[in-house]
């Protein structure tokens, strides 16, 4: 038996266990439901174009996209370590020849095949009912196909991040807590505080070099800017989202930030588990 | 290096910070041996096994799997482990979760699955272990532990809350797995919850290692008292008490302590007073009085 095979034994039951959880059904209608309702009551694409309608879509959905996945992926991974330590069943595994990095990677491999399955059929419903309603033209499917990509992307990071903080406390409960702080400051918190430093700043300095680079640094920020940097369309932006299209990187910054925050998490999961005494 | 012992422990200390949880404690478990490990609670029972399974650093002394490092590749796979408080997923069937842990180990599950046959579920194979009762999931647990005939089994408390019936038929399976070679290492609280089917006592207090040995020789040399009561014929408890001794109780009754080997002295003394017994009482000391005397507690009437 090597590593690989335990490590695909790992990911297989963690796999199984989302879908008899229900985890799996409910993201799925979740996205799909979301995105549905963004393509057919929010922006409502009544312009002349019809056929912009998949990419008027996509733009709206990566604003959603960047509260809703990494939600989504926080959920499916608070528990993945502290879980295991609060119902004993770790000290079992790591007794086993599995490795703890085996756990970890095997762990987040399960978490995100899950989660990119919901992504997949939940955005790839809605974007086959509006193509169908709406008509589709390639802008559309490459905007459609980037935000699907980015959004398994984005779910990866926070996958990864929802295991390292499981792997801080002993309690499932710290760890769901650490989980909501985590989405509350890195999604919602973080552009409030650079939004109002902003307009203390008077467009001076801190506006023209540091903001850009710390909007940036966020990947739910870093996931949106890339999807609307690429999207070629007279969509009204607003906000921090103005930045796509004055940003002072090259567009694949915003990539490499994701990969970055990736590495990263995953790197302090597996620091953090190798401490345990289980 | 010829180490014909599974598990051999020398001089073993583990500290948490300031706390010395196990204090110089040597041991050895030979392969089929049956060894139970006795203490009350944070006496360093799980903090022993936790040694054992590689968890914990030893702050001194050697610990050593067959010749090998515990926590190695090769430890792992001589080394079974039943941890105290185990909840194992509730939405997985019974045979789900045998097949995952038989994977990890390296065995093909088709070469485990029997083993719910031989803890008694396998009728509930295919159920979700959500409704299992207590002592299913504890066979759950055993038969996990079981997977690869491991050459040493670390059961932590494993019968704590478990009926009788259920429990005998626990050191039914772990007899059957002694005999095929498997070398066993359990803990428990308390002695009266060890069937008379382990091989070796130890046990443990505030991370000592305070007696070590057979049930029968460990009672024995605790030489604790047998006590006899008699109960007087009316109105003759003052004769009895002159002439035995003793402690008087409640108006009728004279209490007696003896040595074990002065026991049939002390009946031949007691026949000679006839008609003046109405009924006599006698109490051996049980298996939690020689586990008290050895863990430091106080036991009424102890030789110390």
């Amino acid at each position: 038996m090597t590593g690989f095979d335990r490590m695909a034994t790992v990911a297989t039951t963690e796999f199984r266990l989302a879908f008899r959880n229900r985890w799996v059904l409910l993201a799925t209608l979740a996205f799909t439901l979301f995105a549905l309702a963004l393509a057919f009551l929010g922006s409502g694409p009544s312009g002349a174009l019809k056929a912009d309608a998949l990419t008027l879509t996509a733009a709206s959905l990566s604003t959603l996209t960047v509260y809703l996945v990494p939600l989504m992926a926080l959920l499916v991974s608070y528990d993945s370590i502290a879980g295991e330590i609060e119902r004993g069943t770790l000290a079992l595994v790591l007794a086993t020849p599995l490795k703890r990095g085996e756990l970890v990677l095997a762990k987040f491999c399960g978490h995100l095949a899950v989660l990119t399955l919901a992504i997949a059929i939940g955005y790839g419903i809605a974007g086959v009912v509006i193509a169908g309603v709406h008509g589709a033209d390639d802008a559309g499917l490459l905007a459609w196909g980037r935000l699907v990509a980015t959004a398994v992307l984005l779910g990866a990071v926070f996958i990864a991040s929802g295991m390292a903080l499981s792997g801080l406390p002993r309690q499932t409960g710290t760890a769901a807590a650490l989980a909501i702080g985590a989405w509350l400051v890195l999604v919602v918190l973080y552009d409030l505080a650079l939004l109002g430093a902003v307009i203390v700043d008077q467009g001076g300095v801190f506006t023209k070099t540091v903001f850009p680079a710390l909007v940036l640094a966020n990947p739910g920020d870093a996931f949106r800017l890339y999807n609307l940097a690429l999207i070629e369309s007279n969509a009204p932006i607003a906000g921090l989202d103005g930045l796509a299209h004055t940003l002072p990187f090259p567009v694949s910054s915003a990539l490499a930030v994701l990969v970055l925050w990736l590495a990263a998490s995953l790197a302090a999961a597996w620091a953090l588990t190798r401490r345990i005494r289980p | 290096m010829t180490d014909a012992n599974i598990l051999s422990v020398e001089e073993l200390t583990v500290r948490f910070g300031a706390v010395t949880a196990v204090d110089g404690v040597s041991l050895t478990v030979a392969p089929g041996e049956r060894v139970a490990l006795l203490g009350h609670n944070g006496a360093g029972k799980s903090t022993l096994f936790k040694t054992v399974l590689g968890f914990l650093k030893p702050a001194a002394g050697r610990l050593s799997i067959g010749g090998v490092i515990p926590g190695s590749d090769a430890a792992r796979r001589a080394v079974s482990y039943l941890p105290e408080q185990v909840a194992f997923p509730k939405a997985l069937t019974g045979a789900e979760i045998l097949t995952h842990f038989a994977r990890l180990k390296g065995v093909s599950p088709k070469a485990a699955l029997p083993l719910l046959e031989v803890v008694g579920i396998a009728d509930a194979a295919r159920r979700a272990v959500g409704t299992y009762s207590k002592g299913m999931r504890q066979r759950l647990g055993l038969a996990q532990a079981l997977i690869g005939a491991p050459r040493l089994l670390l059961l932590d408390e494993p019968t704590s809350g478990l009926d009788p019936v259920s429990r005998r038929e626990f050191y039914d399976v772990l007899e059957a797995s002694s005999r095929a070679g498997t070398a066993v290492l359990l803990s428990s609280h308390s002695l009266s919850e060890i069937e008379n089917r382990i091989d070796r006592i130890a046990i443990l207090a505030k991370g000592k290692l305070r007696a070590e040995g057979a049930l029968s020789d460990l009672s024995r040399r605790a030489g604790l008292p047998i006590r006899i009561r008699i109960e007087a014929a009316e109105g003759r408890v003052e004769a009895v008490h002159a002439y035995l001794g003793g402690e008087r109780v409640n108006g009728r009754s004279v209490v007696v302590t003896c040595r074990a080997e002065d026991k049939v002295a002390a009946l031949a003394r007691l026949a000679e007073l006839g008609s003046d017994v109405a009924d006599i009482d006698i109490a051996l000391p049980d298996l939690d009085d020689v586990y008290r005397h050895y863990s430091g507690l106080t036991v009424e009437g102890a030789t110390q």
